[in-house]
């Protein structure tokens, strides 16, 4: 209806926009993690009512947002870890390379390119295979429902992945028990 | 806590399609600055706490610096986007802002408004010569200088460039000079109607 409306759109690669409503709402999907210290209760912070337990204990599961795993992330893993969502995991890297027509991208998470392209931020050393993945998908489905440019994104954002995983990390990204199978 | 209501903010302008702008949310940015206020007067109280030693309050200090950063962005790109929503409708009504409009812009936004319809005519008027050059008009490259319109609804008396006055009561047919008719069509007043 207006054409003289130009948004600021979505980030390229590993960045975000500050300023796009997309990448905002992009941020605010939650990610599981593990706490590795013990924390207050998020939830009693985060206004969701009150708990018993005065604080969570150290190795217990959490699910939060981006926008806060990247904030409280640092190398050192010293307050959070961040794990992969399913949908990232070797198992289902292989249904998308077979063949990703299949897979109903409303359903399984609505921001998966550009979601998965912020997963690169946190170093794990399946971060190539994951870029690939999120590349090869956006190759075979040429109507992905949100972020349009992502192989733009994704080329330009290649290389920090790379870079990233191919650094000996203390990767403070747990693949879960998938690995061991 | 952790920016809901800013939040709350971001999607209602994703949730307005086709660059549409919503009315100006004031309690709830009030209420988003009021949550960012009591955040940092908590961390300020906590900081020097735990500079005298209570290494226990690291987290919470940190988590509420996110939260801040966070609200930060919400309400960023809030006030930001209707700039941008604004500044598109200064393409699409004209100068001159239908009141329905108008109400949904809070005082500040009014003013930006007004200082870019200035910036955009000083602009103008130093194009194309002595009269300056209304980039307005003619978004679209014109096929012909005259065209056929129907009047969508009463817009009253209509003066075109000799005169003459034109009657635009709804549903009458007139052929008139394209960039008479281009800022009403834009406004919905009249149809171009293709033959």
């Amino acid at each position: 209806m207006s054409e003289a409306y130009f948004p600021v759109g979505p980030g390229l690669g590993m960045e975000e926009n500050f300023l796009s409503l997309d990448d905002i709402l992009m941020s605010q999907e939650k990610l599981p993690g593990r706490a590795e210290s013990a924390l207050p209760r998020l939830a009693v912070l985060m206004g969701q009512g009150g708990g018993s337990a005065e604080s969570v204990p150290e190795g217990s599961k959490l699910e939060i947002p981006l926008w806060l795993a990247k904030g409280l992330h640092d190398s050192k893993r010293r307050i959070i870890s961040v794990e992969l969502p399913k949908i990232y995991k070797e198992a289902w890297r292989t249904v998308f390379s077979a063949d990703a027509n299949v897979v109903d991208l409303h359903k399984m998470g609505p921001y998966y390119y550009g979601f998965g392209s912020q997963l690169l931020n946190f170093e794990n050393p399946e971060n190539p295979e994951i870029a690939q993945t999120i590349l090869q998908a956006n190759v075979h489905c040429p109507f992905p429902p949100h972020h349009g440019l992502l192989s733009e994104r994704l080329q330009r954002g290649h290389v920090c992945a790379g870079g990233s995983a191919g650094r000996a990390g203390t990767g403070s990204l747990s693949s879960g028990p998938e690995r061991a199978e | 806590m952790a920016a809901e209501r800013g939040l709350e903010l971001v999607r209602e302008l994703h949730r307005a399609a086709g660059g549409h702008l919503p009315p100006f949310r004031t309690e709830e940015m009030r209420q988003a600055l009021e949550e960012m206020r009591a955040l940092y007067e908590r961390n300020q109280a906590d900081v020097s706490e735990a500079k005298a030693g209570r290494t226990d309050l690291i987290f919470l200090i940190r988590f509420r610096h996110c939260c801040l950063l966070r609200n930060q962005r919400c309400l960023l790109a809030y006030l930001y986007d209707r700039l941008l929503r604004i500044r598109a409708l200064r393409w699409e009504y004209g100068s001159v802002l239908p009141n329905t409009i108008q109400f949904h812009m809070s005082a500040e936004e009014v003013e930006w408004f007004n200082r870019y319809k200035k910036s955009l005519a000083t602009y103008m008027r130093s194009v194309g010569g002595e009269e300056g050059l209304d980039l307005t008009q003619d978004i679209k490259p014109p096929k012909s200088l005259y065209i056929e319109v129907r009047c969508l609804r009463d817009h009253g008396e209509f003066e075109v460039d000799d005169g003459t006055t034109i009657l635009l009561k709804k549903n009458s047919q007139h052929f008139l000079p394209r960039w008479k008719c281009e800022q009403l069509i834009r406004q919905g007043i009249l149809e171009h109607v293709l033959s």
